[in-house]
């Protein structure tokens, strides 16, 4: 049925009817064109807001607020609970088969408390954070040189991954930092890694004026050693962190003896809730793209049957003589819809390959941060998008290719 | 080659019903060149469509080439249609945007033929109707003779049963239609057999027998005479 023969047939046809071929197919183009913008528009604003987010979704946050509100098991009231690292030993060992990651961080003189750093004669005001081998994901850091190891952490080695800010104000644009010293409140450590933040917008800039250091090195070389800053808790797949942070706060109660009910000694906060909804959000938006390109397609479908039909009507005449001369009525069908299909195909192509050159070309030039970034159309939705356009080409040009199909030769070579 | 036994059509239904074609019988043998005279309306079209297979008949039965042409699909009369028959039309009806060449190739693309077969074939046939300084061009580059000559290579292309002409010089001059005629005589010189349907004397004259139609039935003698032709005002 698709040989060779009747493609030349067909595409010899709408060569001849250049016009109309144009006219058909440009209805077509214009659909997917604007399909492949919507959905791309929808994915960069998408893109943009999650970005926000870092790469960890579903982390929990957990810290020590406030002192005990309520007298509870024998003990007073206004009693402050310290968290340890044997609460983050407590958790792995009690709810091993939820989470995935129980880590303390640290940092160097509390929230947001920025450190005297020096190296030689120059020095700044940086965040000194802690953490743990393996760990710069949860951070978002995109790190050159390498990250904390474990013999950093088992032997509290003095190392330093510093932010592009870091590096900035302390090393010349042509020095290579890795290898050099520089000096946190009098100690020195050696710079392993440089990083910049994979989050984007206002925060990135922020993020990167932090240094990190082994937490345990932290907390011995700066007189930590009996508590831990924060716990982060990253579920395992399937929990969610909403459960996870109750469950784990009610466990921590239990273990400091702190009535159930007083609420507001363990702070926490989980990112997981809000992505939720930013997401729901991006459902909707994408469930309304879809619904309007649906009746892109469809318009530019039927454009497409309704111009078929109109032709099958010009050309009675040669579809008559067709017949007279042994066309079968299976081959005035397949030609009417393979003519309708080579120009949805082809047209819904172009339209395709123009949608995604512009949303290329959005990209490139829309500054990357920001709550909308690089928009995009990923290569199944374009297919499903094609295939949706084929079928309903298709669709279009059954009524048409029936019609042709009945065309009695008799009265179509008829002499008026 | 065609046979024809008490053959009836009707158009419409109920009271309105016309009938159109009342009991024909007739013989046409392999290589005879006949032609089909008669007053507009008598049934000649409707004959010659129903021995085209272009349309059904309603009583008796036709036989063509020995097979019996009864209860066809769509499909198979589309297939006996392209193999066994060849049409010319008053009008030509030859593909605009097509040029000669193609349009002389078109019935073989329907048996599935290469298009290097069937150029080929095309082409011998158009240089058979003094054609071939004219294979590419388009139909209105070419004369009404020239144009009825190239759907006559057509009509030939397929080396058909039987050709069947519509009036084929009823669009045409004098002087070509003396052409075309001569044209047709030479292929039927070569063993072909035709069937002419037209409303010129002249031209039946031309032919080995002719037959009148008259109200659906046959009055014209075998021998050639045509005693309704002469009644009718030309
Ligand atoms: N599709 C049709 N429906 C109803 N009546 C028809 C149809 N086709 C033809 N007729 C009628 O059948 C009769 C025969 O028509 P036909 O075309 O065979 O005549 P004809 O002999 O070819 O005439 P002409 O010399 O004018 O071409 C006419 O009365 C015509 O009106
Ligand atoms: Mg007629």
């Amino acid at each position: 049925m698709f040989d060779l023969e009747k493609w030349q047939e067909i595409i010899a046809t709408l060569k001849q009817h250049k016009l109309r071929t144009g006219l058909t197919a440009f209805g077509v183009f214009w659909g997917i064109f604007m399909l492949v913008l919507l959905l791309g528009a929808g994915r960069g604003l998408e893109n943009g807001m999650t970005a926000n987010f870092g790469q960890v979704t579903n982390s929990v946050f957990l810290w020590s607020a406030r002192p005990t509100q309520i007298p509870y098991a024998g003990l007073p009231k206004g009693r402050r609970i310290t968290l340890k690292p044997a609460d983050a030993e407590l958790i792995r060992a009690r709810m091993d088969d939820k989470v995935d990651i129980v880590a303390g961080f640290n940092r160097l003189g509390g929230w947001g408390n920025e450190q005297y750093i020096a190296r030689g004669d120059t020095s700044g005001t940086f965040t000194v954070r802690g953490s743990h081998p393996g760990m710069a994901y949860l951070h978002s850091l995109d790190v050159t040189g390498r990250f904390i190891n474990e013999r950093d952490h088992r032997e509290k080695r003095k190392i330093a991954i510093i932010g592009r800010g870091v590096q900035q104000v302390l090393f010349a644009p042509w020095e290579e930092p890795i290898g050099k010293n520089i000096s946190i409140h009098g100690i020195n450590f050696l710079v392993v890694g440089t990083f910049t933040s994979l989050s984007t917008g206002d925060n990135a800039v922020n993020e990167e004026e932090a240094i990190f250091i082994p937490n345990r090195t932290l907390r011995y070389a700066f007189n930590q050693v009996g508590w831990v800053g924060n716990l982060t808790i990253v579920p395992k797949p399937g929990y969610h962190a909403s459960d996870v942070e109750e469950e784990v706060k009610a466990l921590l109660r239990d273990y400091h003896r702190v009535h159930p009910d007083d609420q507001a000694v363990f702070g926490s906060w989980n990112m997981q809730a809000f992505y939720d909804r930013i997401q729901s959000l991006f459902t909707g938006i994408q469930a309304f793209s879809w619904l309007v390109a649906i009746g892109t397609i469809l318009a530019g479908a039927i454009g497409v049957g309704n111009i078929m039909l109109i032709v099958v009507k010009e050309r009675t005449r040669e579809i008559g003589l067709r017949k007279a001369l042994g066309a079968t009525p299976m081959s005035i069908v397949s030609m009417i819809v393979l003519e309708a299909l080579v120009i949805t195909a082809f047209s819904g192509y172009l339209g395709l390959v123009a949608g995604v050159l512009t949303l290329e070309a959005a990209s490139a030039y829309l500054p990357g941060a920001g709550t909308f970034s690089h928009p995009e159309i990923d290569f199944s939705t374009a297919i499903i998008a094609i295939v949706i356009l084929i079928l309903s080409g298709l669709l279009a040009a059954l009524l048409p290719a029936a019609k042709a199909a009945g065309v009695d030769p008799i009265t179509a070579l008829q002499d008026e | 080659m065609i046979k024809l036994d008490n053959l009836h059509k009707y158009y419409g239904t109920g009271a309105q019903r016309l009938h159109v074609l009342n009991g024909i019988d007739l013989h046409i043998r392999e290589g005879e060149l006949v032609s089909i005279m008669g007053s507009s309306g008598s049934g000649k079209s409707t004959l010659l469509n129903i021995l085209g297979l272009l349309d059904q008949y309603d009583e008796g039965r036709y036989a063509l080439a020995g097979q019996p042409m009864e209860r066809l699909s769509e499909k198979q009369a589309a297939q006996y249609r392209n193999r066994m028959i060849g049409f010319v039309f008053q009008s030509f009806n030859l593909l605009p945007f097509k040029n000669a060449l193609e349009n002389v190739s078109l019935p073989l693309y329907y048996q599935g033929m290469s298009r290097k077969a069937r150029s080929e074939q095309a082409r011998h046939y158009l240089e058979q109707v003094g054609l071939a300084d004219r294979m590419t061009h388009m139909p209105n580059e070419l004369s009404g003779g020239q144009k009825q000559r190239v759907a006559i290579a057509r009509a030939l292309v397929t080396q058909p049963k039987v050709i069947l002409a519509d009036e084929p010089t009823g669009a045409l001059d004098s002087v070509t239609t003396g052409e075309v005629m001569e044209l047709l005589h030479r292929i039927h010189g070569e063993g072909n057999t035709l069937v002419i349907v037209t409303h010129e004397p002249e031209i039946a004259a031309q032919t080995q027998r002719q037959i009148t139609l008259k109200d659906g039935r046959i009055v014209a003698t075998p021998d050639g005479i045509a005693p309704s032709a002469t009644e009718e005002p030309a």
